[in-house]
């Protein structure tokens, strides 16, 4: 019998704002432990918070995004509990009415099987919520106790929450992957996952088909897109096994361990602490009129999701690629940069290129594509030469690496320096053909015999005769025609 | 001029200093030697400090002395040891913030060091402004010096005695559910609460958020009304401050009172309160109408539900807002513990007192699963029908007329051992904080024991002014408000 996976994501977004969601202090990452907690981060006593509008911006930013209602009244609250990294011994966060309802995000998910294709599937999400974040305990290095950085504390966070629309840890993934790239591409987060900046729970559970939802384990603080898909994997295998060996599955929170590859259990919901919600006293119902979010929807850029579609629809993209380019706005921007110098007839081979070559090459070396050391101009320069069979394809990989190495201005530079242009001219390839065929008899011989490997071996003794610069399809169609004319 | 500092009211005070008939650390001396002498007594003081109180004296005196002047420049105030003041120990009459010492200024402190207030010192009260006596003091209770054996009303009691007995010319206080109104009653004194929001409450140590607000504790309506001008005004840091134009409010001190509607809200009258306060609060309401008022019966149906209403409310935001106190950061910390879980309860058990565990304990029990719809939810409901009550009577009347509290002073310890009694004391007052609406208590006659009546006066939100009128030419018509405790020379 068959087993269906439900999943649900809570992500955790840091919002990029310059200061702290109810204070002045900086949220800038890595500084000396306390020295951004203020009065009201420390909750002193007496100090009040005071909401940050550019925080707000952000959930309404996201809330365009995904198509969602941004509410005109929503309220915080206050989330009872104590820790010694929760000064206040609350957590201010939305509960009842949260700032963003619904939305949804179309995700392309890749099956990971050979020979299928990638799907197309529509996630919903239920809310989006600000609320703010606790400090940092740090057991180690403090012999015996717990050290406290308050730096973080306070810092804004809108936490995502999808309906259980997830079927596999590949959707998740594509989900998560997606997300990801739209709070960078709105400029909402910086997305840096190892700093924090974006950590997904995952609800859990599994069901026969037809039946009621199974019980849920979640999965918390998954930050990389790996654990996560582990975790969910792991997860769901041994749910399947506990409920196929008898057992029952109990809602619990549990831990994923990146070391052992396994989920375990922190706390069950017996343990689970009543957080006695209620709306902050401190701060007023937040009110968000309709001029505000007509002010920021004009100044919101255009959607990976509209533009991947425009990629599809005008440059004859299919849905893979047009996904892959829209993965950020700077490899959307340089791919329409490089188009824009290209033309249009050669979107498939600059959507190659910047998808092969240059991708590797960034990746390789650590860089961004903001800092690839060939422009999109430089990228489309090549791309033209190529078209046009000044050079081979494979030449093209050659003047790519003497642009990445900064030994030319442009394609037709290094062409040019280095003598690669493509010998085009059939007399001349002919008479080079004829050299090959006299001084390779052996070749000739075993091709009449019938060895087609034996004429793969003379195109290649062809090209490099020409240091590869003959085209290679003329060599082809020329040499088959002296040897079966 | 034949001044006498501890009698002369605050604009006296200030002709004199800006006449230099007298200077500020003469006169911050004098009331200096007198809290130093009497405070073993009282018990009014938290914290004196000498040194800092005459150290802003003379700041004080370097600005008188370089030509500013202000109707408060040079002037000693004593303020609720609830308002954080930087280098000050701010214990908000608790154990557990007993080693407290503020790095910050409330925007009250702020406002009057602005104007030119001279710290006096910090003022004992109930523990984190719970109670109706100050008896819930950490450092034991204020007297009442018109009867120390009794009390002197709470939760700003020290405040009130401080004035009471001429320690201090003024006061600063917080009234969450009656705590400036009620001691200024028990202590012969006036004092207002403004409209929710008129105050900031940045600074100001929260009780209950959605109630609390700071106002001025003084001799007369005049003198709170020169208080309040400088506490009052919009401040960034607190969101529930409100944005509104600066407001005179001793504009309509002299303003006739002619055509004055004044309601008496029939379920107050009904029963309740103890003759003597009854008597003194006719005789005041028969004052107000040869000054030129009416009296008008009104009703407010659902005023019976004040108090149980404020029990949920006060203690859910209570147990919530003193989370913080978990001896992590600051304050009390237990000494010995074996575990987090083991240091947040011992820290909290030694370090409030039983009125304030109560508290917390009523506040958590409201906002549990499956009771925060029976009770912190109901409580708002009913907070609504109140507030719809007032603005019904507000059609029909100008302000609404009630005695302050259902009895004079009580003794020390007669209702410590039952607090529903102990709430009953703020039959009276909870309703307008449950509302954000201003109230004043201002001194009416004596009762038995020949201990002060007050006269509370609620008025609809943003009529401070016209309250500080009635208040202020009622004190004009009578003498109560001059009267003092007798004994308390030096």
């Amino acid at each position: 019998m068959t087993w269906e996976i439900v999943i649900g994501l809570e992500t955790h977004a840091q919002l990029r704002t310059n200061s702290k969601i109810f204070s002045g202090a900086s949220i800038a990452f890595g500084a000396t432990p306390n020295v951004q907690a203020c009065a009201v981060d420390l909750a002193l006593p007496g100090v009040l918070p005071v909401l940050n509008k550019a925080a707000v911006e952000c959930a309404i930013r996201f809330g365009l995004a995904i198509g969602a209602e941004i509410a005109p009244r929503s309220v915080f609250a206050r989330k009872n509990y104590f820790y010694p990294d929760l000064p206040k011994g609350y957590q201010i966060s939305q509960f009842e009415l949260p700032v963003v309802k619904g939305g949804e995000l179309t995700i392309l998910v890749a099956t990971g099987k050979p020979g299928t294709q990638a799907y197309e599937k529509t996630v919903h999400l239920t809310r989006a919520h600000l609320e703010e974040d606790a400090g940092k305990s740090l057991h180690e290095d403090f012999h015996g106790k717990t050290g406290i950085d308050l730096n973080r504390a306070g810092t804004p966070l809108l936490e995502i929450v999808t309906e259980p629309d997830m079927c596999s840890a590949a959707e998740a993934v594509a989900y998560a992957k997606a997300l990801h790239a739209l709070v960078r591409w709105v400029g909402i987060c910086d997305g840096n996952m190892q700093e924090g900046s974006f950590r997904c729970d995952a609800n859990v559970s599994v069901r026969r088909p037809g039946e009621p939802l199974g019980t849920r384990r979640e999965i918390k603080n998954l930050n990389s897109f790996r654990f996560l898909q582990q975790a969910i994997e792991y997860e769901v295998k041994w749910q399947i096994e506990t409920l196929e060996d008898g057992g029952s599955i109990h809602q619990a929170t549990v831990l994923f361990d990146p070391a052992t590859g396994q989920t375990r259990s922190m706390r069950s919901k017996e343990d689970a602490q009543d957080y006695r919600y209620f709306p902050d006293p401190d701060l007023l119902p937040l009110e968000i009129a309709p001029t505000w979010i007509a002010s920021v929807k004009t100044a919101m850029p255009e959607l990976p999701g509209e533009m991947r579609a425009r990629f599809e629809r005008d440059y004859g993209l299919s849905a893979y690629d047009a996904v892959a380019l829209t993965a950020s706005r700077e490899i959307a921007q340089y791919f329409e940069d490089c188009l824009a110098a290209a033309g249009k007839a050669n979107s498939k081979t600059c959507a190659n290129w910047i998808m092969g070559d240059l991708a590797a090459r960034l990746n390789k070396d650590g860089r961004e594509i903001g800092e690839a050391p060939v422009s999109a101009t430089q990228l489309a320069g090549l791309v033209l030469r190529i078209a046009d069979n000044t050079i081979s394809n494979k030449l093209g990989k050659d003047v790519f690496d003497a642009l990445w190495n900064g030994e030319g201005s442009n394609a037709d530079a290094v062409i040019e320096a280095k003598g690669l242009k493509q010998i085009t001219d059939s007399g001349a390839i002919e008479k080079l053909i004829d050299e090959v065929l006299a001084a390779n008899p052996k070749s000739v011989e075993e091709f009449r015999a019938g060895k087609e490997k034996a004429f793969n071996a003379l195109v290649g003794q062809a090209m490099k005769a020409t240091k590869g610069k003959a085209n290679p399809q003329q060599v082809n169609e020329l040499l088959r025609k002296k040897l079966t004319g | 001029m034949n001044l006498q500092p501890t009698q002369a009211s605050l604009t006296e005070l200030a002709g004199a200093l800006a006449s230099k008939t007298i200077s500020s650390v003469e006169l911050t001396t004098l009331f200096l030697d007198r809290c130093e002498k009497l405070n073993p007594l009282l018990n009014a003081f938290i914290t004196l400090d000498r040194t800092a109180t005459l150290a802003e004296a003379r700041a004080a005196d370097a600005r008188l002395a370089s030509g500013e002047t202000g109707p408060l420049l040079g002037i000693p105030l004593a303020y609720k040891d609830i308002f954080c003041m930087q280098g000050w120990l701010t214990t908000c009459g608790s154990k557990m913030l007993a080693n407290f010492v503020s790095p910050y200024d409330a925007h009250v402190v702020e406002q009057f060091k602005k104007a030119g207030m001279v710290t006096l010192g910090k003022c004992n009260m109930d523990e984190f402004a719970m109670g109706s006596s100050t008896e819930n003091s950490f450092y034991g209770p204020a007297r009442n010096p018109w009867d120390t054996r009794r009390v002197a009303g709470g939760s700003s009691g020290g405040s009130a005695v401080a004035i009471a007995a001429r320690l201090a010319p003024a006061a600063v206080g917080t009234d969450t559910g009656g705590s400036i109104r009620q001691p200024a009653a028990l202590c012969g004194l006036t004092g207002i609460k403004p409209t929710y929001g008129v105050v900031s409450r940045y600074g100001m140590i929260a009780y209950a958020s959605s109630l609390d607000q700071g106002g001025p504790l003084a001799k007369s309506a005049q003198d709170c009304a020169l208080l309040l001008n400088a506490m009052a005004g919009f401040d960034a840091r607190d969101s529930t401050s409100l944005a509104r134009p600066a407001e005179d409010y001793c504009r309509n001190l002299e303003q006739p009172l002619t055509g004055i509607r004044i309601g008496l809200p029939k379920e107050f009258f009904a029963q309740g309160m103890s003759d003597d306060v009854r008597a003194a609060v006719a005789a005041a309401l028969a004052e107000y109408r040869k000054l030129g008022a009416q009296t008008v019966e009104i009703s407010l149906p659902n005023s019976g539900l004040s108090v149980p209403a404020y029990y949920v409310i006060a203690p859910a935001e209570a147990s919530s807002n003193l989370s913080r106190f978990d001896g992590v950061r600051y304050g009390y910390r237990a000494p010995d513990y074996t575990d987090l879980s083991d240091m947040y309860c011992k820290t909290r058990a030694q370090g409030f007192g039983a009125e304030v565990k109560r508290r917390i304990l009523i506040g958590t029990y409201v906002l549990s699963h499956g009771y925060y719809d029976a009770y912190y939810l109901q409580a708002q409901k009913i907070r609504r029908l109140i507030a719809d009550d007032f603005r019904a009577a507000f059609r029909q009347c100008d302000v609404i007329a009630s005695p302050t509290t259902p009895g004079v002073a009580f003794e020390i310890g007669a209702k410590s051992d039952d607090p529903v009694q102990m709430y009953l004391s703020d039959i009276y007052t909870t309703s307008a904080n449950l509302a954000g609406l201003p109230g004043i208590s201002l001194p009416c006659g004596f009762g038995a024991g020949s201990m002060p009546v007050g006269l509370q006066l609620l008025g609809n939100y943003f009529d401070e002014a016209r309250m500080l009128n009635l208040a202020h030419r009622y004190q004009q018509a009578t003498d109560w408000h001059l009267r003092t405790p007798e004994g308390l020379s030096i």
